[in-house]
């Protein structure tokens, strides 16, 4: 009996629910992911939409999936393969069962596994019976009959109880991984019951039934023979939430805004995978940020960059062919060297591409995609987490050098979730002593010089509309050096294209130094930035574990590049760079360095695992 | 100076103006003054973005805050402008290829919108800065670079396109007729909300007499009518012509045939009537409409509406910054 079922340590365990995209499998995911969290796991998580939007259910285009990884320890990624597969129906299994860990577990819905649905997805047996999953320990469970039967007095339709299948899941997982029951009927309660902002008290009842009968079915059956007991992590003490990198980066504009002391203003338009982050940012209406969702990606650029010119702190919010249509105007934003940040999102490109799935290809884009001279700074967020400080950090920057900034996130960490300590906005870097406007009471008896720069950032003094008497004209034609006037002079232009550009190289001497995993010299060095951080990490501190001469090096602001990073790339003989692009980065590295950089790419519209990584390394060490 | 009693020469900056001798830009830069004259506001405490062509270069002879963008979106950065500090005077100049072909999309959602703008359409239905090719408004089978054998493009009407999506203010004037811009501008500083300002100018280099038949002493009175709230529409060298009603729409008619009351009286708040009114042209026997066409005040405006919403949603929810932060499952480790 259950009592039989083994407690079994575990460092970590990688947990995939996959589902027909209408089945809620990100709703779920993200249940497990709070309920992991709460009890001091570190979580990290990757849903994996379906790759066509609006598939028919039972199909193979309509799956969707999330996966996530628990631990004990700080977690980098959301794992390589699951230990545990949660196929919700047959065209699940077939998606998803290949990835998982030779002996892993696989739980189903053997109710869901009629011929018709066998059909739809091409298999000619049921795989539950025909040995098809041989090698897997599978487990299935007919999930309709048992929600059905413990609500069965209740007064719903069958189709109503069934969706209950989530939280029945819900039950033995919470029994199988050793959780604190009372957590997830905290949350029923607070989702459904009383005090919930939509109070259903029936949708309440029934899936706290289910979700006990779940727990009960764990602990009566003889099915599973092993538990899975995964300890607290280290990590730093204080307040934590879960965050999809969307949601930070939103987070982060207002908080931003509100420590600069000006009015938070993002120009956007609609686009998979940035569409989120002007979802949640829509709603900070209370805390003064303005959103103006405008008829294209042009027009939300323009207007930010209008309310940038009127002294707001502005954004604009996109992914890859809506950054290729703010080229123009992000050369606006430079040409007047007024603070703006791009957030981009990456997918898979080019053009239409991927929408829902991720990728790193808008490097050169962001580095080259505009006419002209017109370098702007560049920085990438490396978890969901982290799209809070990169945004925030992209703020300070854009302000304190009058520049735009592109921020690069991608559809894995903007999407993704994992948890984050939330920081009080007093912790949080004051950021009005980079705003400081132009005024003529702060300069008696000085004329107003719209292109007087400040010798060391080489920021510009910037007068904003409504300053008294120093009204003056700026426009996108090249301007004087001094006055902004428009100046045809070539010297002047060759004047000003230089202290363009020098205002981003020079931003490099103040950026932090780039941090080393490992030993700062050695016979491999891995070069991550962005989202290949994670995987990156995890496979370097393996690699180090197992005593190879193989270090790490992630890249924060990817363009200007660390001030000592070519010092560390000359002490290795060999620099990989892993990108999710043919690439890119090693186009820049190369070109900066003259080294020669060997890249793994990877465009499967996934991120990296750290096997992929370990792999290519020992290939390198010649192992 | 004090900035309070301004006249139309406080509004000059000292740049050199660099249009051809004869464009009619001039006339409407006068104009334009006279228009942020009549606003009232303190010469910083008014900004003037622009797109790109010859009109374009409009900022740089104003003595206020003056932004010179890029082709075409105008619109959306002055929207950005207006809604960032609606305490700001914010004026949009912009040709008609700025306006219609690049900037179509960006033109006609801001009118949607109602922002507060001061919209001066320069249409001179050429592209000026580019040395000639014809535009979205270039009349049927003109001659121009990229149209040697003549236009075969149908031209759009852009106060009929205004009305399509709400406007609430639409005029039109002609660079001759500088008493009428002027008047036009100073109407349109005072509306609260998108205030179109269509007028015509002549390209003396590049389609010069392309409003002739407007403009002419001995023709111009007949195929123009200058409508004025509250006054019949009548027209002609010797107000010899009229406007009467036809079924759902408007013809002409001649004075002395028609009964006094039959003649259409000008209503500047009747929607249908003016989108009738902006549409008409002389090749269809019937009069370019000038002036005041439409005029009404009660729509709120975009600016006003997102600083009531915060307001609004201040009053019911009034998070701090921390408790943002601090929304929906947390957890102290
Ligand atoms: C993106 C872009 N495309 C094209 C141009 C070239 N261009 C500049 S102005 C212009 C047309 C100007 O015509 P209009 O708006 O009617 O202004 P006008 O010069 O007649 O006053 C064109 C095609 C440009 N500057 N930028
Ligand atoms: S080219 Fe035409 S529009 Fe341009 S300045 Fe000369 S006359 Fe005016
Ligand atoms: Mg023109």
């Amino acid at each position: 009996m259950a009592e039989n079922a083994k407690l079994t340590k575990s460092e970590q365990i990688v947990v995939k629910f996959a589902g027909d995209s209408g089945d809620g499998m990100q709703l779920i995911g993200n249940q497990l992911t709070a309920l992991a969290a709460l009890d001091g796991n570190d979580v990290n998580s990757l849903p994996d939409y379906p790759s066509e939007i609006r598939a028919p259910s039972g199909t193979i285009a309509g799956v969707s999936g999330f996966q996530m990884c628990l631990g004990d320890h700080k977690i980098y990624t959301a794992g390589d393969h699951p230990d545990v597969l949660v196929a919700f129906n047959p065209a699940a299994v077939k998606h998803s069962s290949k990835d998982v860990k030779p002996g892993g577990m696989i739980i189903t819905n053997s109710d869901s596994f009629t011929e018709k649905a066998l059909e739809k997805v091409g298999y000619e047996g049921n795989p539950l019976e025909d040995g098809t999953l041989k090698g897997y320990d599978v487990k299935a469970i007919p999930m309709f009959t048992l929600v059905r039967e413990a609500l069965a007095d209740m007064d719903m339709p069958n189709a109503a109880k069934d969706r209950c299948k989530n939280f029945f899941t819900m039950g033995v997982l919470c029994w199988l991984f050793n959780k604190e029951q009372q957590l997830v009927l905290d949350f029923i309660d607070e989702k459904f019951g009383a005090k919930a902002k939509k109070p259903l008290a029936q949708v309440a009842e029934a899936n706290t039934r289910a979700f006990k009968a779940g727990l009960n079915y764990g602990e009566t059956t003889i099915m599973f023979q092993e538990r899975f007991d995964l300890g607290a992590a280290q990590i730093e003490k204080g307040l934590y939430r879960n965050i999809t990198g969307n949601d930070a980066s939103a987070l982060a504009i207002a908080a931003a805004g509100y420590k600069s002391g000006l009015q938070p203003f993002i120009g956007s338009y609609p686009i998979t995978p940035a569409t989120d982050l002007l979802h949640y940012a829509s709603e900070f209406k209370d805390l003064g940020l303005v959103t103006m969702q405008m008829e294209d990606e042009i027009a939300g650029i323009c207007t930010a960059v209008g309310a940038a010119c009127a002294g707001n702190l502005a954004f604009t919010t996109t992914s890859g062919p809506g950054l290729a249509l703010k080229t123009e105007a992000a050369g606006m934003a430079l040409i007047l060297e007024v603070p703006l940040v791009i957030v981009n999102v990456q997918r898979g490109g080019p053009c239409t591409g991927l929408p829902t799935k991720t990728e790193q290809s808008d490097l050169l884009q962001a580095m080259f995609g505009r006419n002209g001279d017109s370098y702007m700074p560049i920085i990438a967020a490396l978890s969901p987490a982290d799209c809070f400080d990169a945004t925030y950090q992209g703020a300070k920057i854009a302000l304190k050098y009058r520049t735009p900034v592109i921020v690069l996130t991608d559809g894995y960490i903007g999407q993704g979730s994992c948890p984050w300590k939330v920081p009080t906005m007093d912790e949080l870097e004051d950021l009005t002593p980079y705003v400081n406007f132009w005024k003529p009471e702060d300069h008696p008896g000085e004329t107003y010089q719209p292109y007087k720069r400040d010798p060391e950032t080489l920021a510009r003094d910037w007068a904003i509309p409504g300053t008294k008497g120093v009204q003056h004209r700026i426009g996108t034609l090249e301007k004087d050096a001094l006055t902004g006037a428009v100046s045809h002079d070539p010297m002047n232009h060759q004047i000003m294209t230089e202290t363009r550009k020098a205002k981003v190289d020079n931003l490099a001497a103040v950026l932090p130094e780039a941090e080393i995993n490992g030993a700062e010299s050695g016979k491999v060095l891995v070069i991550s930035w962005g989202g290949t951080f994670g995987a990156v990490k995890g496979a370097v501190d393996r690699l180090i574990e197992e005593g190879k001469s193989v270090s790490g090096i992630n890249l924060r602001w990817v363009w200007p590049f660390p001030p000592n990073l070519g010092d560390l790339i000359s002490r290795f003989d060999k620099i990989l760079v892993p990108e999710l692009n043919m690439g890119q980065l090693s186009v820049l590295l190369r070109a900066k360095f003259l080294v020669d950089v060997q890249s793994l790419s990877k465009v499967q519209g996934d991120p990296f695992r750290e096997y992929e990584v370990i792999d290519k390394v020992n290939e390198m060490l010649g192992e | 100076m004090a900035d309070t009693q301004l006249n139309k020469k406080d509004f000059a900056s000292d740049a050199e103006v660099k249009w051809c001798p004869g464009c009619g830009d001039f006339a409407i830069m006068n104009a334009v003054r006279s228009g942020m004259v009549a606003a009232g506001k303190p010469r910083d405490e008014v900004a003037i973005v622009s797109g790109i062509g010859c009109s374009s270069r409009f900022p740089y002879y104003m003595e206020t805050y003056g932004f010179h963008t890029i082709h075409g979106r105008a619109a959306a950065v002055a929207s950005g402008v207006k809604v960032a500090n609606p305490k700001l005077d914010v004026w949009v100049v912009s040709g008609d290829g700025d306006s219609t072909a690049i900037g179509g999309n960006h033109f006609i959602h801001a009118i949607r919108r109602n922002i507060n703008l001061n919209y001066v359409m320069i249409n001179n239905k050429i592209y000026g800065l580019t040395k000639g090719q014809y535009s979205p408004t270039s009349e049927m089978g003109q001659y121009s670079k990229t149209s040697p054998y003549g236009v075969i493009d149908y031209p759009m009407i852009p106060l009929v396109a205004a009305m399509g999506v709400g406007a609430t203010f639409i005029a039109r004037g002609l660079d001759s007729i500088m008493k009428l811009s002027t008047e036009i501008c100073e109407r349109g500083a005072k509306h609260h909300g998108f205030s179109m300002m269509e007028i015509y100018a002549n390209c003396v280099i590049y389609n010069d007499g392309a409003h002739k038949a407007l403009s002419s002493k001995e023709e111009g009175p007949n195929n123009r009518i200058i409508v004025r709230h509250g006054e019949k529409m009548i027209f002609g060298t010797e107000d010899q012509f009229c406007l009467v009603q036809d079924g759902f729409g408007i013809k002409k008619a001649t004075v002395a045939d028609v009964a006094e009351g039959d003649i259409l009286v000008h209503d500047e708040k009747d929607a249908d009537m003016a989108t009738v009114l902006a549409g008409m042209r002389p090749d269809a026997d019937l009069p370019l409409a000038l002036g005041i066409i439409y005029a009404d005040d009660s729509k709120k405006t975009y600016d006003d509406m997102v600083y009531e919403q915060i307001d609004c949603v201040k009053s019911k929810l009034g998070r701090t910054m921390d408790q943002l932060l601090q929304e929906g499952h947390t957890w102290n480790v």
